[in-house]
């Protein structure tokens, strides 16, 4: 009921608890700095950081050496004045920002403790983040297009699974790329189809109809691949995308290698974003499409199709999981094997709450887990006393706490998950 | 001329209910024409049809002469057809540029919105007609008033001739009703035509041209503000002459049963919604608290009832404070609660009627022993109850969710009158019911205060305050602006309060105010 | 609306209250026409599942280059070879019954009843497992995280299980299976307290639990509780004979006493939910919080209560596969029951008497197709197919009812399946 708008005072009794809830979070983060890493560190040792990636020629760049205690000093006291100008200031709008910052120095510094008197391929490291980070970030923004227009979207992972399987099935009979990627697409989106079907149509709870479609493609895609793939290997064998390099932007030193050197699903998902960003929120097709996922009524009274609007949506979804899952098979391994999403769409999912369900933010959130899962790997060469379990629990812990509203809540979609009842 | 609208015939069916019967009505270009008619008796359905969100089982649409279809909003907004709704179609996190244009949108190089160009029409329509409104904030910024202009802007942007406006004064202040009245006379003397739902008779005598009475899904009458007055009015609107007075005994006030004093309380948002607050009740009288919805009565309720902490203050409940006490501890100690929103608050719609009627008291003997329920006994005692305050239903396991409205409300005051009880907070208890419930819920409240239980009822609707109380406060954003003894108040002087008008500085309405209303003013 | 009221009736006995609840309607419906919908649904998905088989058999399209007749002879060859084997795997087969009965050898009679039972063993997890999301479901809670909070819960009770010695089984057993609930409660907890206390979404916070869970377990199996001659596999110790789960027969029967115990858990949570204060409390707080909060009861206690309760019935079903079937812990413990467990629920309606039965259907189309996937070499993940399939169709039952030709139930009686929506609204 919009009733209690009448204007009233405004009492200012919030107390600027989240402000210096955060700078003591800075002030955590740069204490640890300095005693997990800076004091027991050998002032002696250098770290090495290479910045080329393993297998390139083009954008080479040389070794950056660094001493690693007084660097790690350096850090501590960087994030030491954030956390002091946090309490006792704060950063306002930019805290997030700067969290984000504060949370990669601490990572940085990690690095340069870990690898301490080695080398470390920092370069490989981040190329192989944004490798990472291209499934997640393309679930996130399937996610994004649903829940935008309101219906809520679990199965990002069984549309992915789905995508992948079919693409490299479909890869490997015609053994042609983009025959396997369009199938890979298709596939997903008749998955897509079916979950809006039963949540457009029959109305169906939209956790329970993605769960069906989570089952579904869990047990069609271990059948299929037990059954033929693994019986018939000339089947499991598409081509894989090559690396692209971009003329002229990949010989540029350090981001050449990591960003333009890569294969058409790192492009695409750049691409991707910058279509998504613009046009949910500057056309005339996103203004409708959150409109629908806002108050489909209102849309509706103002002749809006709302269902059409929503199965679109949901289908585009479906089209972007699959291509994201696509990704698997045609874009890095070659192969299907049984589960191979191993929950990147959930992360996915994560992502985009993360990212506030916008592209700009689901991909944002999708490098950072990208990278979480690059250091996860690295950890166990460097040998490090910390699992790399943990590292790899980080996307799922991040978002728990974005959701308890530690870091801001996002603003979800007013009408996601309700199904629209025309009267 | 041919009217700008007819409808003939228009009949709608749901299944098991005949909600329109055969309506025909026209409407001439330039007039107001005011429907009146009772909560349910089919306004709405009627204009939802026009509007196309409903499709007529049978009848006939006709625009300027020329017969349409109207399938759905899109056929409606393209013959000039546009509705202010109830409840506004308004997306809180778009600014008004965007809610404006959403759906009629101004793009630019295929696709891209264009804002400026929007922006700068609702500009030269909110001059034109007397709507000030910002483009670039955002709804939910703007107070309700302010809202309403979007939604008439909406209308106007996409050059509709035909407006409907359903209930559009139920969430204003009588300020911002005025406000609207004087826009919605603008509208027709620049040529639009207007339709106004309502249930309310003042409202109709202040604007209409023409009024048509709908009862039970049919018009029963027509008829113009000259030849009509309020008494006749309501009669045609319920099918009989209605006593407007309930039949009640003088009050004799007892022992004071709660005291509250310098209540402050905040809303969600942090507001200050009770501001300052002080009033007593006493056993065996009935307070009324009058006010438009949303001037602080819901979170007085939720603050006494313990449903909402206080921000500073005392409440008092025969002598122990019962300030941020526990809900349980305030119910245990003899304080009923009618709530405001039946089916959000008061019910739990998927349970059968014996597991509401001990939604209270389910845990404790007979109902419980220890941690066990007693079906049987709680059985038992909802046929009881069922009898005594006349539930109609099959049986006592029927869930709530499938029964009247009427039927819904009296599950809560039986289950809130048939324990032992102090004080009683009736909030709205007659909301959207038929006559018959109405009479029936007021004799009961009634006859709780004759057996000395202090009550305190809040209710928009004047009638009813004036109806039911032995002394009627009035609030007005978040304050109680004055207590007046209900013999010696007339209804108008209380809707000046209710607007924040004191009666006595008022120069314009002096002649028609009586002037004897300070010394009703207590504490 | 009829407007009388049946004052001769006497009070209405518990039986007829709690056959209300079963079919959740609110006139008396029989127990029977609350699984036709089911029922149907299950017929269905085995159709739907035969034509998948079909199609995905390389036999069949070389029949039809035959001709149409071997074509169609070849189809209906492999589907009834298949459900024939998924019968005999999954119940018995008579004929062998009667045979070994008759032989007298104990053995062979072992070896003739044993799918059976095996049925039943396979359904003990899952109706852990659906009792915790109906659990939830009927406190308003959609807890997707039972596969994480099993994984916690299957730790917990290995740790207890071999790292105690010498306690008597009569201590040592419940003691196990005591730490797997607690293990999972405690990991449903959080997302309880953390939807309780901040408003974060437990279904997202519960796949995220779930992730963690995965992580968490990994790292344990290879960190703290490896095996210590595993040669770096994850997997743990043996659990003391003490801790084990005792079975009733010898070889190759499996049939134990956790079957029982799922039972007994399933009678409890009826009492619980429907017989008691605090199982009021959950459901009117999952009904309708603001007529809880109303009320007088307490909302986070009671979302809190119930994802800890329902975390530690998923807990039970990891330490029951643990201290029954598996003994010791690797990674590859769940197949996939916390999601399965959401479809169970639903097909149980959430109530303890349907979930047991909903989970025998699961536990004896799994067992069933094992079976199958060694005479036929179907792979058993048809099963997760099936279950999709039934999943989707009791969820959507105009589907049913527009296949079947069903008249549509009376408006009141069409409620959705007891979820919240994402919103919480």
């Amino acid at each position: 009921m919009a009733t209690t708008v009448i204007q009233r005072k405004k009492v200012e009794t919030a107390t600027p608890v989240r402000r210096v809830v955060m700078g003591l979070v800075f002030l955590a983060l740069s204490m640890l700095i300095l005693v997990l890493f800076a004091l027991k560190s050998d002032p002696a040792l250098k770290t090495t950081f290479v910045m080329n990636p393993g297998g390139i020629d083009r954008g080479l760049a040389p070794d950056w050496v660094l001493p690693g205690f007084s660097t790690m000093i350096v850090l501590t006291v960087i994030t030491f004045l954030a956390a002091v100008y946090q309490i006792f200031v704060g950063f306002k709008k930019a805290t997030n920002v700067v969290l984000g910052i504060v949370v990669a120095l601490f990572i940085f510094a990690f690095l340069a403790w870990a690898a301490e008197g080695r080398s470390l391929n920092l370069g490989g490291m981040l190329s192989g983040a944004v490798l990472l980070s291209v499934p997640i970030t393309l679930g996130a923004f399937s996610g994004v297009l649903c829940e935008r227009s309101g219906v809520v979207n679990i199965a990002i992972e069984g549309m992915m699974l789905m995508g992948s399987m079919v693409g490299a099935l479909v890869g490997s009979v015609t053994n042609s790329l983009l025959i396997g990627l369009i199938a890979a697409i298709l596939a997903s989106v008749l998955m897509a189809a079916l979950h809006a079907v039963l949540s457009i149509k029959y109305k169906i709870n939209q956790i329970v109809s993605g769960t069906v479609i989570n089952i579904f493609a869990t047990g069609l895609t271990t059948y299929i691949s037990q059954k033929i793939l693994q019986v018939n290997q000339s089947l499991n064998n598409p081509p894989i995308f090559p690396r692209l390099p971009i003329p002229i932007l990949a010989d540029i030193p350090v981001i050449g290698p990591i960003l333009f050197n890569q294969n058409m699903f790192v492009y695409a998902m750049f691409i991707l974003l910058a279509v998504l960003q613009i046009s949910i929120f500057k056309t005339r097709w996103g203004l409708r499409l959150r409109a629908v996922g806002e108050h489909p009524k209102a849309a509706d009274t103002l002749g809006i199709n709302v269902i059409r609007t929503r199965y679109m949506a949901v289908l585009l979804g479906g089209a972007v999981a699959g291509f994201g899952g696509a990704f698997f098979t045609l874009g890095s391994v070659g192969r299907f094997d049984k589960m191979m999403t191993a929950g990147k769409g959930f992360i996915g999912l994560a992502a985009m709450i993360f990212g506030n369900w916008t592209p700009i933010g689901s991909f944002g959130a999708g490098l950072l887990f990208g990278f979480a899962d690059s250091i996860a790997t690295k950890l166990a060469i460097l040998g490090s006393y910390i699992p790399p379990q943990f590292m790899s629990m980080a996307p799922y812990i991040t978002t728990m706490v974005v959701l308890a509203g530690i870091v801001g809540r996002g603003q979800m979609p007013a009408a996601d998950g309700e199904p629209y009842v025309k009267e | 001329m041919a009217p700008v609208l007819e409808l003939k015939g228009i009949t709608k069916r749901f299944p098991g209910v005949l909600a329109n019967d055969q309506v025909s009505l026209t409407l001439n270009k330039g007039e107001i024409l005011v429907l009146l008619g009772e909560n349910g008796a089919g306004k709405t359905t009627l204009m939802n049809i026009l509007y196309g969100l409903y499709q007529p089982t049978e009848g006939e649409i006709w625009v300027n002469g020329k017969e349409i279809e109207v399938h759905s909003p899109t056929d409606a907004i393209n013959v000039g057809i546009g509705m202010v709704h109830q409840h506004f179609m308004l997306i809180p996190v778009f600014s008004v540029t965007e809610n404006v244009m959403l759906g009629d949108e101004t793009t630019k190089m295929g696709g891209f919105l264009d804002e400026q160009t929007a922006a700068t029409k609702i500009k030269t329509i909110s001059e034109q007609y007397g709507l000030e409104v910002d483009p670039s904030s955002y709804v939910r910024d703007l107070p309700v008033g302010v809202q309403q202009r979007v939604e008439i802007i909406k209308l106007l942007y996409r050059e509709a001739d035909i407006l409907i406006f359903d209930e559009p004064t139920a969430v204003l202040t009588p300020q911002e009703a005025n406000e609207l009245f004087i826009i919605m006379h603008e509208l027709v003397k620049q040529g639009k035509s207007i339709i106004f739902i309502t249930h309310k008779l003042r409202e109709v005598m202040d604007v209409a041209d023409r009024i048509m009475v709908i009862r039970r899904g049919k018009i029963v009458g027509e008829t113009t503000p000259q030849e009509a007055d309020q008494e006749k009015l309501a009669a045609m609107m319920v099918g009989r002459a209605v006593e407007l007075d309930v039949h009640k005994n003088e009050a004799k006030p007892g022992k004071t049963v709660i005291q509250i004093s310098n209540l402050f309380v905040l809303d969600q948002l942090k507001q200050i919604a009770v501001d300052d607050v002080s009033f007593e009740i006493k056993a065996g009288e009935i307070l009324g608290i009058a006010g438009v919805q949303g001037n602080g009565q819901t979170e007085l309720v939720e603050a006494i009832t313990g449903l909402r902490s206080i921000l500073t203050g005392k409440i008092e409940l025969l002598g122990e404070d019962i300030a941020n006490a526990k809900p349980r501890h305030i119910t245990e100690l003899g304080v009923a609660h009618v709530p405001e929103d039946r089916q959000k608050d008061g019910l739990v719609l998927s349970f059968p009627i014996y597991e509401n009627l001990v939604l209270c008291t389910y845990y404790k003997p007979p109902f419980a022993k220890g941690i066990n329920l007693n079906y049987p006994e709680i059985i038992r005692s909802a046929q009881h109850q069922i009898e005594d305050f006349d539930i109609r239903t099959p049986s006592a396991q029927t869930n709530v969710g499938s029964l009247s409205g009427g039927n819904q409300q009296k599950v809560i005051i039986a289950r809130e009158l048939s324990r032992p009880i102090q004080f009683l907070v009736a909030s709205q208890p007659t909301r959207g019911l038929d006559v018959g419930s109405i009479e029936y819920i007021h004799t009961r409240i009634i006859q709780k205060r004759d057996e000395a239980c202090a009550i305190m009822l809040v209710s928009p609707e004047l009638d009813e305050i004036m109806q039911l109380s032995d002394r009627i406060a009035v609030m007005y954003r978040g304050k109680i602006l004055t207590i007046l003894d209900a013999n010696e108040v007339t209804k108008e002087e209380i809707g000046l309060w209710m607007a924040g008008i004191t009666p006595d500085n008022s120069s314009a309405s002096k002649e028609s105010i009586k002037l004897a209303t300070t010394d009703g003013v207590q504490n | 609306m009829k407007n009388e009221t049946d004052k001769t009736k006497p009070a209405v006995s518990i039986e007829e209250i709690s056959t209300n609840i079963l079919a959740s309607a609110t006139k008396k419906k029989s127990f029977w026409s609350a699984l036709v919908i089911p029922g149907l649904a299950l017929l269905t998905g085995l159709i739907l599942g035969a034509l998948f088989i079909i199609v995905t058999s390389g036999e069949v399209y070389s029949a039809f280059q035959i001709s149409f007749g071997s074509g169609l002879a070849t189809s209906w060859e492999i589907v009834s070879k298949s459900y024939l084997a998924l019968f005999q795997g999954a119940i018995g087969n008579p004929a062998a019954m009667v045979q070994a009965l008759i032989s007298g050898d104990q053995l062979e009679i072992r070896r003739a009843f044993n799918p059976f039972l095996e049925s039943l063993v396979v359904s003990t997890p899952y109706i852990f497992a659906g009792l915790a999301v109906a659990l939830g479901f009927r406190a308003g809670l959609f807890n997707i995280g039972v596969e994480g909070q099993l994984f916690i819960g299957a730790a917990a009770s290995t740790f207890v299980g071999y790292s105690i010695k010498g306690l008597p089984a009569i201590i040592h057993m419940p003691l196990a299976l005591l730490a797997g609930a607690l293990g999972g409660a405690f990991w449903g907890f959080i997302p309880g307290w953390l939807k309780a206390k901040t408003g974060g979404h437990e279904v997202i916070n519960t796949i995220m639990m779930n992730w963690i869970a995965f992580r968490f377990t990994e790292w344990l199996l290879t960190g703290p509780m490896t095996r210590p001659d595993s040669g770096r596999m994850p997997v743990s110790p043996i659990i003391e004979k003490s801790a084990e789960i005792p079975q009733f027969f010898k070889q190759p029967i499996r049939f134990h006493l956790g079957f029982f115990i799922a039972l007994g858990a399933a009678g409890l949570v009826y009492w619980l939910l429907f017989k008691t204060t605090w199982g009021f409390n959950l459901r009117t707080v999952g009904a309708n919080p603001r007529a809880a909060k109303y009320a007088g009861m307490n909302i986070a206690k009671n979302t809190i209560l119930a994802m800890s309760l329902s975390g530690a019935l998923a807990g039970l079903a990891g330490a029951n596969q643990i201290l029954a079937i598996n003994r010791s812990m690797a990674i590859g413990l769940s197949a996939g029951y916390g999601y399965d467990s959401i479809a169970l629920a639903l097909i149980g309606n959430s109530h303890p008497v349907g979930v047991v039965l909903a989970a025998i259907l699961f536990g004896t189309l799994r067992n069933g197709a094992t079976r199958m996937m060694v005479t036929t070499r179907i792979p058993i993940d048809i099963i997760s197919i099936l279950q999709a399939l039934i999943l989707m169709f009791v969820a959507a039952p105009a589907i049913i009812r527009s296949i079947y030709r069903l008249k549509p139930p009376k408006a009141e009686d069409e409620k959705a399946a007891f979820v919240g929506s994402w919103g919480g609204k």
